[in-house]
């Protein structure tokens, strides 16, 4: 079985019969999207996915509205969202929605991943349905620092400068690379040019790889809080209505804390300093990316080297993509892995921990912090997940996700099939 | 019978790889304009070299200027400041590499090797570690700080703490006249 498929679709009316055999996108949707069978047990942290789609959308429909106002010239850019602020028929709250859209977008993403690291989502037979997902985190990184950089503020120039910097550390090719990114000898017009078209372009991109992401995830089906597999039909439900109505009750209550964002403080998650214009000969006193990528950025910093800074940076996001099989436990859910399960929380700390001192200046004890935490991000990838998975004992694992449910009794398995 | 078969089948596999390679050959030509449109244009090419009129700035006192769209310090040094920068030991430096577009190779960074004249040090004023830009008069060694990541800078633009790996790069520049310079 090359799919997991529900009930085929049936058309009923004269013109979808017609349809349906000239073009059968029904016959495509309904079984992969209605009546796909989606383990019966899965809780508020799968319904993440759902929530991505509508950011992205989310993104793409503002992003389209705010390029027909904005003006992508350093004599412009500036000016022109200041102008979608202050003159465009509800530029505000558009602009407003797209910039807090971009970090809902992150604390999604960064829920979804620590779900999938949490139940084991990442085994096989998932491993390809993962990497695709780091291959998203990857280009929403892109997208998201591009598009930081087109209101042209100080921390838009100078977060671009740093950034693309990183590439001379490079050997030999390193001055080639930056210069063919700028497009001169400095961040500049040619550089924000470059940056708002590849801005446009990237969330397609992410668009077409999330049709990766979701076929792969109809290949294998889902993963559910056990981890154990799905077993029968009686372990199932149709992804309608039964995750559609729980997918749509959590996104409400998302919307309802975007919301709060986006109407009583629109600028928390921001930076002041990007208020104000860029200012090539000036740099602001301290350099901070937006909060979803201080994680990384304190990882960069911690390495006192500049070439090794950037390796640990770009080697923190690629262990992800060798994650399943660094883990070499056999048990995926959290549930049966008493081990696993404190080193979990601690990686989960550690993490948040990286994001503060990314924030912080880069002196005394907050490097010396940065640096343990650093390692030890690598240590649990790297040496606790390979030795965990054999020296840990796993709790028994149920026989189905139904038995887990419902309990073993026999009476429970009658009433399940009613 | 079946030597003329592998014989027929040899110049088929020569033709596949020689249209092969044509099309490779191919797809890269086409590719390069399409990769080389990125790089730095005419117009900021043109840009290449500035006069300045330095007889206006103290000694002691030091002004930015933009070349390239990256600024470039320019310091009157005092007689000091001259002192400490060439007394500085060599072993001390963390970069020994000169970083003289001037002079080019692999020559030293004594304090010689970083200026023409010893009361005018002109330098390239971005942080060698990823691109800010240091300010004068702070850090250990009284030159320049850059805020970003911790890097200081001595009184001759060398790195001497800190992540950044490089010194300050010095430009090709030449004087024109007596306190006059061309860079680039
Ligand atoms: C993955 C989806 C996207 C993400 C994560 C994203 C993120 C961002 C961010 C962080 C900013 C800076 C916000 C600010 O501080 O002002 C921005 C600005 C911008 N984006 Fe996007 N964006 C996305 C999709 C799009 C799309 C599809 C378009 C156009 C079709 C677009 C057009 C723009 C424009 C014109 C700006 C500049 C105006 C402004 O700064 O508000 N974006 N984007
Ligand atoms: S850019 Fe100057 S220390 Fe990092």
């Amino acid at each position: 079985m090359s799919q997991l498929h529900g009930e085929p679709y049936q058309p009923k009316s004269g013109f979808m019969k017609w349809m349906e055999s000239r073009l059968p996108i029904m016959g495509l949707l309904y079984p992969t999207a209605v009546t796909f069978p989606t383990p019966r047990n899965l809780n508020y942290w799968w319904t993440f996915g759902g929530i991505l789609m509508f950011c992205l959308s989310v993104q793409i429909i503002t992003g389209i509205v705010l390029a027909m106002h904005y003006v992508p010239h350093v004599s412009m850019a500036f000016e022109s969202v200041e102008g979608i602020m202050r003159d465009v028929n509800y530029g505000w709250l558009i602009r407003y929605v797209h910039s807090n859209g971009a970090s809902m977008f992150f604390i999604a993403v960064y829920i979804h991943m620590f779900r999938g690291m949490y139940y084991g989502s990442y085994k096989e037979p998932r491993e390809v349905l993962w990497i695709l997902g780091v291959v998203l985190f990857l280009l929403m990184m892109a997208t998201a620092f591009m598009g930081y950089v087109l209101p042209w503020g100080q921390m838009s120039f100078w977060g671009a400068t740093v950034i693309t910097s990183l590439f001379s550390a490079i050997p030999y090719f390193g001055d080639m690379i930056t210069q063919l990114l700028w497009g001169g000898f400095a961040v500049d017009n040619p550089t924000l040019n470059r940056f708002y078209s590849l801005h446009y372009l990237l969330p397609f991109m992410i668009v077409g790889v999330v049709v990766l992401h979701i076929w792969a995830l109809h290949v294998t089906g889902n993963n559910n809080p056990t981890g154990i597999s799905v077993k029968s039909k009686q372990d199932t439900l149709p992804f309608h209505p039964f995750y559609t109505a729980k997918d749509g009750f959590a996104l409400v209550l998302f919307i309802l804390f975007f919301a709060i964002f986006v109407f009583y403080t629109p600028n928390i998650l921001g930076d002041p300093v990007n208020y104000e214009k860029a200012n090539s000969l000036v740099t602001p006193e301290h350099i901070v990316p937006e909060w979803y990528f201080l994680p990384f950025y304190a990882i960069l910093r911690a390495i006192p080297d500049k070439l090794g800074g950037v390796i640990a940076m770009f080697a923190s996001i690629g262990v992800l993509f060798i994650l399943p099989w660094l883990d070499t436990s056999k048990v995926r859910s959290v549930s049966f892995r008493p081990l696993y399960r404190q080193f979990f929380w601690i990686l989960v700390i550690a993490c948040i921990g990286l994001g503060y001192l990314g924030a912080k200046p880069p002196e005394g004890a907050y490097v010396i912090w940065s640096r343990i935490l650093t390692a030890y991000y690598f240590l649990h990838f790297l040496v606790i997940l390979p030795v965990l998975g054999i020296l840990e004992k796993p709790r028994l694992l149920p026989k189905s996700i139904t038995e887990s449910v419902l309990g073993n009794g026999d009476g429970d398995k009658a009433e399940s099939k009613g | 019978m079946a030597s003329s078969e592998t014989h027929e089948s040899n110049r088929r596999d020569f033709l596949y790889i020689a249209t092969g390679a044509f099309a490779v050959v191919g797809a890269a030509s086409a590719a390069w304009p399409l990769i080389h449109q990125m790089n730095p244009d005419a117009s900021v090419q043109a840009l290449a070299s500035i006069e300045i009129d330095m007889s206006a700035i103290p000694v002691g006192q030091s002004i930015t200027v933009k070349w390239q769209g990256r600024p470039v310090f320019i310091r009157h040094r005092t007689p000091e400041e001259i002192k400490i920068s060439q007394e500085t030991p060599l072993e001390d430096l963390k970069d020994p590499v000169a970083r003289n577009a001037g002079l080019g190779g692999d020559v030293d960074a004594s304090d010689a090797n970083r200026v023409i004249q010893p009361e005018w040090l002109i330098v390239v004023g971005v942080c060698t570690h990823l691109g800010c830009i240091p300010v004068k008069n702070q850090g250990d060694y009284n030159g320049w700080f850059c805020p970003c990541h911790g890097s200081h800078y001595d009184l001759a633009g060398r790195i001497r703490f800190g992540p950044a790996p490089e010194n300050l790069l010095v430009p090709k520049y030449e004087f024109i006249g007596d306190d006059a310079v061309r860079i680039g």
